[in-house]
């Protein structure tokens, strides 16, 4: 079965939205637990490298443009580059790379 | 001007002020359009790669303003994942938000109302918890409202155009853009790795996890979404427990 794309949409709306707001609205007291802000504290890098890596390898179809994507753009962040420029300066790369 | 009880101001000084403080988060938030811009339209980029039409890619943008969340449910919604487990990556991915209106929730005025409660809740982001935990306490709702009537439009007509462009550039051209994305989530995690060294260890870990699920036998058969869920609450949890943050770290530290 074909799930509906405007229902995901909602469904990740509400729960988003939920998590945000329940906060603000209705339970308003400060976070203790040192486990649970720790653990949230490491999700945004699990998270984005779980969805970076091997995904980066297959999204140009070649496994070598992505190596030298996750490679320069590694480079250019950690010297301290912005990140629209490290995109930018990453993407006409792989570019090039794929005309030669 | 008169007082009235305590320090209630009157109904024309409360307008004055928060008008001002819409004005000042409008302001404050112009930098951040312009960067939504930028990260949204690789988001569009992606949808657009994963047969969303920049309507459906444009309305998940205006009603979630999450790049990592999002980015987790274009390619769930392309697998046709289960509504469950779209909601449940939502969830995780999007918890720390929770702290974050926690912290917010503590530094709002007292007598906030409801509606502007619900208002501001509206869009709760790294970029915008940044601005606005910043400003002098008490806090006015108006002020997160002003700075996302600046955000948004970037977060959204990036979204769009990058939506739109990735549907009539040519292929060469999309399939260089497609990596954008994922340059833009290595430019996030990869610097902080410099103030803290264990991160350098759990980027390894998870991006090494990723790997070992989509080729081992039995694991590859895990839809994406689902390898992302198990893996973010393992991953995190496991280095919650064997390093927890220093106590005066606060989650509002961090990407």
């Amino acid at each position: 079965m074909r799930h509906d794309t405007y229902i995901y949409i909602i469904i990740m709306a509400a729960v988003t939205y939920l998590v945000r707001m329940l906060p603000l609205v209705v339970f308003r007291k400060p976070m203790t637990s040192r486990f649970f802000k720790s653990f949230l504290y490491y999700v945004p890098y699990v998270s984005l490298s779980v969805m970076t890596f091997p995904e980066i390898l297959r999204c140009t179809g070649s496994p070598l443009l992505g190596v030298l994507a996750l490679v320069l753009s590694m480079v250019l962040s950690l010297v301290g580059m912005s990140l629209p420029l490290t995109a930018g300066i990453s993407c006409t790369a792989v570019f090039l790379a794929n005309l030669l | 001007m008169a007082f009235f009880a305590g320090n209630q101001y009157s109904s024309q000084q409360m307008k004055e002020c928060n008008r001002l403080s819409y004005l000042k988060g409008l302001k404050d938030a112009m930098p951040i359009m312009l960067g939504y811009f930028a990260v949204s339209f690789t988001l569009g980029i992606n949808a657009s790669q994963n047969g969303f039409s920049w309507f459906q890619a444009g309305l998940m943008s205006f009603l979630n303003h999450t790049s990592a969340g999002q980015a987790a449910a274009i390619r769930m919604i392309a697998d046709n994942d289960s509504y469950l487990n779209v909601a449940i990556s939502q969830i995780v991915i999007n918890l720390r938000y929770l702290l974050m209106s926690t912290a917010l929730a503590l530094k709002l005025r007292q007598d906030t109302g409801i509606g502007e409660r619900l208002a501001m809740s509206y869009i709760v982001s790294d970029e915008i918890f940044g601005i606005s935990i910043m400003q002098r306490p008490p806090l006015n709702a108006w002020y997160n409202i002003g700075a996302m009537t600046a955000a948004s439009p970037g977060w959204v007509l990036g979204t769009i155009l990058g939506a739109v462009l990735g549907n009539v550039l040519p292929n060469d051209v999309t399939m260089a853009l497609s990596v954008a994305l994922y340059a833009m989530f290595i430019a996030v995690i990869f610097p902080p790795v410099r103030q803290d060294r264990i991160l350098a260890v759990v980027i390894a870990a998870s991006m090494a996890s990723s790997w070992l699920f989509d080729i081992t036998p039995g694991l590859k058969e895990i839809s994406f979404g689902f390898k992302v869920i198990v893996l973010t609450v393992a991953i995190s949890a496991l280095f919650a427990w064997i390093r927890p943050l220093p106590r005066e770290m606060e989650v509002s530290d961090a990407a």
